[in-house]
């Protein structure tokens, strides 16, 4: 399946530079102009957060995000929306919706593969479906050219690897940390052994993400991963510094994680 | 769990559910994040082996006898009887337990896995209280550190269950993140598994969760149906008409239910509470007023917007107030070998006065919403029906709020 990840994930590895992953909540203060900023900021690739009311893998930045999105009245069909809108600009970089099962499920997974794919949407991180429970809805997506991605975490070993790896596609996305997003992230050292045992068992790009907040930091994973990712640290930025603030910070660490294999 | 079944099977009878994918016909199964994936599936195992186990039963038992104070009895309610007017109305007694509620049966179990695992710390969720201060008890009992998630609503609620999880040496945490209720004690609860992955094990404190928990919980449950078909056989020559039990997330209905599942004779009847009205949109009864959904770890009826955001709950009882039902619920629902009922607050109020007063039994006001349905069954089967209600527990720690919702002050 070639698709936006994929061109993207080539066009970084053949300039050998570890991609931005850069996310944000949908409808989390002007989350449109927020999006429309990203790529302009140094964004490689844009996690759309789906807001939940009960995000049990996230930490308290992006609970929070995700209440006051859905007190500001944003819904499923509103993020595909602005993911639409987005799309008309921006043909290059690839969009994963990331969020929960329920909302999903409540659209019918065929529904929602449909309208994602319409919005222009690449892929899908659904943080509570297992490998076990993904059948119908990777089958819906695989329809419309949308990756579904699996996420690899430490608790992970190679057996249940094999599992996590098998029919997936776009990139691999490994959590650091065992933990809710926001806290601390895994020791360098270990997350590159990680990366590698992931990128071996896939064949597939990977994504480092949970916990990292400093360009330092990005800029150590950068140097052993494919990308690496923010959440928290942006959603923070977005509440407290609007999307000046939001973007200024994407910048500081997508300058940081291109220049890391300099 | 029940049978070995292989992955393509439908168990071919009802009690043999849930199936090798943790699924009770589309229900359930295993929806968590994928950390915690390799954790589940330990625990799966490791309730196998301890299944089959003999020590393990026999520890069990010995601590269900000497410790939990099993067999509970089963008692015939002749005044509420002469009052309702009909059948005869025999409560199973769960309330006799020690720490007053069936919520120990499922904890001592679960606990005695931890232990056989060699996890070293325990959590929990709880909405009423009853299932920390199980989860406590036995915790403390056992030596283990013991941190239990509570909903900020709860705790001002339910505060002396929550003065007694101290005492028993519990960290309680408040917890304020979403609404503050049950389900967002269980979020917590999967957040601090997530994060405390080697050395922690989650009692889920009902019939809800991921597989294998509804089918384990269930399963330890069991003891209060397992009895009471023995008793009542014994007492009356006969199995009742049906069985009654209130409905939160289905722990105590599943523990009476399950063990008359092939009696095709014997209704079941689950209670979900109706808050002020299932019309109003102010209630907790997610099989009524709910749809399919996935939520905590399983596939199951939740309260639900068109968006598919989980809606909160209503009801006066903190151990009802919860979004969602146990998928074998679920899937008995559908099957339609369960019928599902709902009591609203102000009924569980009235029977909550009505049981003290003419039996003697303070109930909580869990199973005060069963006594409500009970009465009307009553009518309905007449005077040669014989009613089965789980009395899941004793009304001490609702005394606090039921006075001040008469106007008393204490
Ligand atoms: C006495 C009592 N009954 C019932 C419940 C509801 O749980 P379940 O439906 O799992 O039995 C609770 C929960 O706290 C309880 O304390």
């Amino acid at each position: 399946m070639t698709n936006r990840l994929t061109t993207r994930f080539a066009e970084l590895s053949a300039y050998d530079r570890a991609g931005f992953v850069a996310y944000m909540m949908a409808g989390d203060g002007d989350s449109q102009a927020l999006l429309d900023a990203l790529p302009g900021a140094g964004a490689d690739v844009i996690e759309l957060g789906m807001p939940f009311t009960d995000p049990m893998a996230d930490g308290p930045a992006i609970q929070a995000s995700a209440l006051r999105a859905l007190e500001a009245g944003m819904t499923l069909r509103g993020t595909l929306a602005q993911a639409a809108q987005f799309r008309k600009r921006d043909k290059e970089t690839p969009i994963v919706l990331m969020g929960y099962a329920n909302p999903i499920h409540h659209m019918g997974w065929e529904k929602f593969a449909k309208a994602a794919g319409k919005a222009g949407v690449d892929g899908l991180i659904c943080v509570d479906i297992p490998p076990e429970e993904d059948d119908e809805l990777r089958a819906a997506l695989g329809r419309q050219g949308i990756a579904l991605i699996r996420l690899a975490t430490p608790t992970t070993d190679d057996r249940r690897l094999a599992t996590v790896v098998a029919n997936t596609s776009g990139f691999v996305y490994y959590v650091s940390t065992t933990g809710v997003t926001g806290a601390g992230s895994g020791a360098v050292t270990e997350v590159g052994e990680a990366v590698d045992r992931v990128k071996r068992a896939s064949g597939l790009p990977v994504a480092v993400g949970f916990g990292v907040k400093e360009p330092d930091q990005a800029a150590a994973i950068a140097r052993c991963a494919d990308a690496v990712v923010v959440g928290s640290a942006i959603v923070d930025a977005m509440h407290s510094g609007g999307v000046a603030g939001a973007a200024e910070l994407v910048k500081r660490l997508s300058s940081a994680v291109h220049a890391a294999r300099r | 769990m029940s049978e070995t079944v292989s992955a393509n099977t439908r168990p071919n009878a009802l009690s043999a559910w849930p199936d090798m994918r943790g699924r009770f016909g589309e229900y359930g199964g295993r929806f968590v994040a994928e950390t915690l994936m390799p954790l589940i599936l330990e625990l799966e195992d490791a309730y196998k082996a301890a299944r089959s186990d003999p020590a393990f039963k026999a520890e069990m038992d010995l601590f269900l006898k000497d410790y939990v104070g099993k067999p509970s009895p089963v008692y015939f309610a002749e005044r509420l009887t002469e009052e309702f007017g009909g059948a005869q109305v025999w409560l199973k007694r769960d309330e006799l337990n020690h720490t007053g509620s069936h919520k120990i049966n499922n904890c001592l179990g679960q606990v005695l896995l931890a232990r056989r695992m060699g996890k070293t710390r325990i959590i929990a969720e709880t909405g009423a209280g009853q299932h920390g201060v199980a989860t406590a008890t036995v915790a403390a009992r056992f030596g283990i550190p013991c941190t239990v998630f509570m909903g900020a609503t709860d705790v001002e609620r339910q505060a002396p269950n929550v003065f007694r999880m101290k005492l028993l040496g519990a960290q309680v945490v408040p917890v304020t993140s979403g609404t503050g209720t049950l389900k967002d004690a269980m979020n917590e609860a999967l957040r601090d598994w997530v994060t405390n992955v080697k050395d922690t094990f989650y009692v889920i404190g009902t019939v809800a969760g991921p597989h294998p928990y509804p089918a384990m919980v269930r399963d330890f449950q069991s003891i209060i149906g397992r009895e009471a078909r023995a008793q009542m056989t014994e007492r009356l020559g006969r199995l009742p008409d049906a069985c009654v039990a209130c409905i939160g997330g289905g722990s105590n209905a599943m523990g009476l239910f399950h063990p008359f599942i092939e009696d095709e004779d014997v209704r079941l009847i689950g209670v979900e509470a109706a808050g002020l009205g299932v019309e109003t949109g102010k209630h907790a009864a997610s099989l009524k007023g709910g749809k399919p959904g996935i939520l905590h770890g399983n596939r199951t009826y939740l309260l639900q917007d068109d968006d598919g955001q989980i809606i909160d709950a209503h009801s006066i009882s903190a151990g009802l107030d919860y979004p969602g039902i146990g998928p074998e619920h679920a899937f008995l629902h559908d099957m339609k070998r369960a019928e599902y009922v709902s009591a609203t607050d102000d009924e569980a109020l009235e029977m909550f006065q009505l049981c003290t007063r003419l039996e003697g039994i303070i109930p909580a006001l869990e199973p005060a919403h069963a006594l409500a349905r009970v009465r009307d069954l009553a009518k309905e089967l007449g005077s040669d029906g014989i009613i089965l209600m789980n009395m899941c527990g004793r009304g001490d720690k609702d005394v606090p709020q039921v006075a001040a919702k008469l106007g008393v002050e204490l």
